[in-house]
Formats: structure tokens, C-alpha cells, sequence
């Protein structure tokens, strides 16, 4: 065994307590009698502590949010969503239909156009609330910008309520393609890592104004009213209804106040 | 336990990995961060009983590659100074940034085979299946590796005592 000439491998692998039992005390020999080759190995093994000294101190930095919610709030919000992509699949059929006859006619029972809203806001939340590296477009840091920007998009001036008193902090927010024209989309979003978005469009002027009501779509909850030409629809997949309307009193007290 | 809490367990290794094989934080966060939205949507490729912590470092191995890969494809970079950002200053102590820069100067795929063996301790084996390369080939590229990085060591030592003489 030990007149088994020592290869480059073995010496990595020596540094590396990689070598089987039986070899080792060979190239520990062989090493005795090359000074330069000991040496060199000897570095390798004070280079991988020097790298292991180096970096150590990452392992007790506390990880950023972000990256604890990239694995919870992905894990609660795909399960909670797959359920709603499945519901809403007829949802959307529908709503393809009713937007095709939307072009040759006047728009229809105020109902459907009522429930349209609450159907299209939970397929808005459901496609943006699981992002999570670009969960909007414009980032809540240039909150004046993004509503004065959304604002002139839709025609009205808007609001982005605020909602840190319920436990929400504005992420940012969107435009969106509506039934027929632009919507604006704010996303909002807790210590939790739990996201609420707010849809709101201002195509809602053939509707009378609607009371506070509650629609489940798939298992995204949505609160929405219609204020003049204004629909609001606040939806989430991850809270309880009783959350999810504490969260939507606290805007529908801002954006319309008594 | 379940795979989620693992996958939590693993973030401030992968950190680790990630930190000396970018540089920068941000950087090594932005590549933890795909690497573990990635790994949650493909679990269910993830075998129960194996190692998920040599399945997560393939996933971020992936993820990395692909970065690297759009990264190059919108500036022309050397092949021996991959995806090199501008390094953020890491730490006091000469010597780590001396290593660290070091580090970046070796090709990318000599540096994972020497991070996951020096700073993760896999075994050969582990590195080989992490990588998806042979065993033989590890060894050569961390024999490699080891050899350069000594070398640059080696030369920053020599310059710095230049210094001091002159």
C-alpha cells in the first residue's frame, strides 16, 4: 500500500479529511519527506479556515424579511390561490362574454357590472398578491407620483387610503386594463408578510351606488361599494373575513367619508 | 419536520454561499431570495429522504447560472471575472477582503466547487451531485482553484511587502 505513488488528488484530499482511512497515513509520510508539498497542503487547510472565518458571520446575521416571506407568504398564498384560479376559471368566461357584448351594447343590469368588479378584483389580487419581487409597478416611496400618476389615468383624483392604523403599510402600486379602461391597483401590506390589494375604477357611472357587500371568489374574500362612478373592491387571500373587513372599513372610511 | 421550516433553516447557509460567491449583499440576497421562490414552486421535485440541503444548493446553482448567463448577455464581461459587481466593503480585517476579491477573480465554476467544499465542508461527493459534474472533475477544479488563489495570495503578500521596503 504505502509504495502506491501519491497523486495531486490524494493531496487535496488529505486536506480535505476526504481520504479513506488506509491511505492516510501513506501521504502523511510522503509528506514528511516533500517540505514543499506539506506546506502547500498545509495552506489549503488554513485557506479553507481563513474562508470559514471570513463568512461565518453571515450565518448570525438575522436573514432579511424578505427572504423568510419569499418561502411562508408564497407557501400560504399558491395554496390559497390554486383553489381560486379553479373557481374563478367560469368567472372568467364569463367575464370574456359579458366584455364582448359590453362593445356592441350598452352596458348591462347594474348587477352583473357590480359583481364583474368584485370578480375582476379578486383575478387582479390573485395574479399580483403571490409576486414577490415585483409585487407593483410604482413603489410606495413615490406614493405622490403613483397617485397623481393613476389619478390622471383614470380621470378622477384617487387615494391611497392609509392603512397603518389596521396594521397595512402601502407596497405601491399599478395600472391595470378594466372592462373598459384603466385601473388602479395599491397594494398593501402587513408585519405578517399578508398582502391586501385595493381595485378601484372609475367606469362605474351607469351603476347606482351600492352599500358595502362581500364576495368569495375562490378563496380570495372581496369587499367592494360603488360611490358615484367609482368601484371599490378591497380583496385578500390570506386574512379572515372579519380582518378583511376591518382592513376595508378603515379605507371605505377615508375614501368616503360621511 | 416539514420541508417549508427546513427550507427557513437553510436560508442563513445559503446566504453564506451566496455572499462569497457574488460579493455584494444585495446581490447575494437578490440570488438567495430567486433561489428559495424557486425551490418552493419546484418541492415537489425535491425527493423526501434525500439531502434538500444539496438539493437547494443545485437550485441555487441553476438560479445563479441563469443570472450570470442574462447578466452577460447585456455587457461583455471576461471570462475570467464573471458577474464581478463593485464589492461591497465586507469587514476590517485586510485579509478578508484581500480573500474575498480573490475569490472573485477565480473562473465561476472553479469557485463553487471550492465554496461548497471549504465553506459548506461537502464531501466530494456531494459537490459532484450538487453541480450535477463528475467526481473527477471536482477535484481538479478545486486543485485548481486552491492553486490560483494561493498564487494571488501569494502576490498580493509580495506587493505588500514591496510596499513596506520602498
Amino acid at each position: 500500500m504505502t509504495d502506491h505513488p501519491v497523486s495531486e488528488a490524494d493531496l487535496q484530499a488529505y486536506a480535505d479529511g476526504e481520504l479513506p482511512e488506509e491511505r492516510r497515513a501513506a501521504v502523511a509520510a510522503w509528506l514528511a519527506a516533500h517540505p514543499d508539498d506539506a506546506e502547500r497542503i498545509e495552506s489549503y487547510r488554513r485557506l479553507a479556515q481563513e474562508l470559514r472565518g471570513a463568512y461565518h458571520g453571515v450565518l448570525d446575521e438575522p436573514v432579511p424579511e424578505r427572504l423568510g416571506r419569499a418561502v411562508r407568504a408564497s407557501r400560504a398564498r399558491r395554496a390559497a390561490l390554486v383553489a381560486t384560479w379553479v373557481a374563478l376559471g367560469a368567472a372568467l368566461g364569463g367575464i370574456g362574454g359579458w366584455e364582448l357584448h359590453s362593445m356592441q351594447a350598452p352596458p348591462a343590469a347594474s348587477g352583473d357590472v357590480v359583481a364583474g368588479l368584485a370578480r375582476r378584483a379578486a383575478v387582479a389580487h390573485a395574479v399580483y398578491s403571490p409576486e414577490v419581487r415585483y409585487p407593483v409597478e410604482v413603489r410606495a416611496d413615490q406614493e405622490a407620483h403613483l397617485v397623481k400618476w393613476l389619478s390622471k389615468r383614470l380621470g378622477t383624483q384617487l387615494r391611497a387610503p392609509k392603512l397603518e392604523s389596521v396594521g397595512y403599510n402601502l407596497v405601491g402600486g399599478r395600472l391595470l386594463p378594466g372592462e373598459s379602461g384603466p385601473v388602479a391597483h395599491f397594494m398593501y401590506q402587513s408585519e405578517r408578510g399578508t398582502r391586501v390589494t385595493l381595485y378601484v375604477r372609475s367606469d362605474m357611472a351607469s351603476t347606482r351606488s351600492t352599500a358595502f357587500r362581500y364576495a368569495l371568489n375562490g378563496n380570495v374574500g372581496v369587499f367592494y361599494w360603488v360611490d358615484s362612478k367609482l368601484g371599490y373592491a378591497i380583496s385578500s387571500g390570506d386574512i379572515s373575513k372579519e380582518d378583511l373587513l376591518n382592513v376595508a372599513n378603515a379605507a371605505y372610511q377615508q375614501l368616503n367619508p360621511p | 419536520m416539514n420541508e417549508a421550516q427546513r427550507l427557513v433553516d437553510l436560508i442563513p447557509r445559503l446566504r453564506r454561499y451566496a455572499r462569497a460567491l457574488v460579493g455584494d449583499r444585495a446581490t447575494a440576497d437578490d440570488l438567495v431570495q430567486d433561489t428559495l421562490e424557486r425551490a418552493w414552486a419546484k418541492l415537489h421535485l425535491y425527493r423526501r429522504g434525500t439531502d434538500l440541503r444539496a438539493w437547494l444548493f443545485t437550485v441555487m446553482h441553476n438560479v445563479h447560472v441563469n443570472r450570470v448567463r442574462a447578466a452577460r448577455a447585456t455587457d461583455t464581461l471576461e471570462d475570467e471575472m464573471p458577474e464581478l459587481a463593485q464589492r461591497a466593503p465586507q469587514g476590517d480585517a485586510l485579509l478578508v477582503r484581500d480573500l474575498d476579491r480573490a475569490i472573485t477573480r477565480l473562473p465561476a465554476e472553479q469557485r463553487a466547487v471550492l465554496l461548497l467544499v471549504t465553506l459548506e465542508e461537502m464531501s466530494y461527493e456531494q459537490v459532484a451531485r450538487t453541480l450535477g459534474i463528475p467526481i473527477g472533475t471536482v477535484m481538479s477544479r478545486l486543485s485548481r482553484a486552491r492553486e490560483k488563489l494561493r498564487a494571488m495570495m501569494l502576490g498580493q503578500g509580495a506587493a505588500a511587502k514591496l510596499k513596506l521596503v520602498k
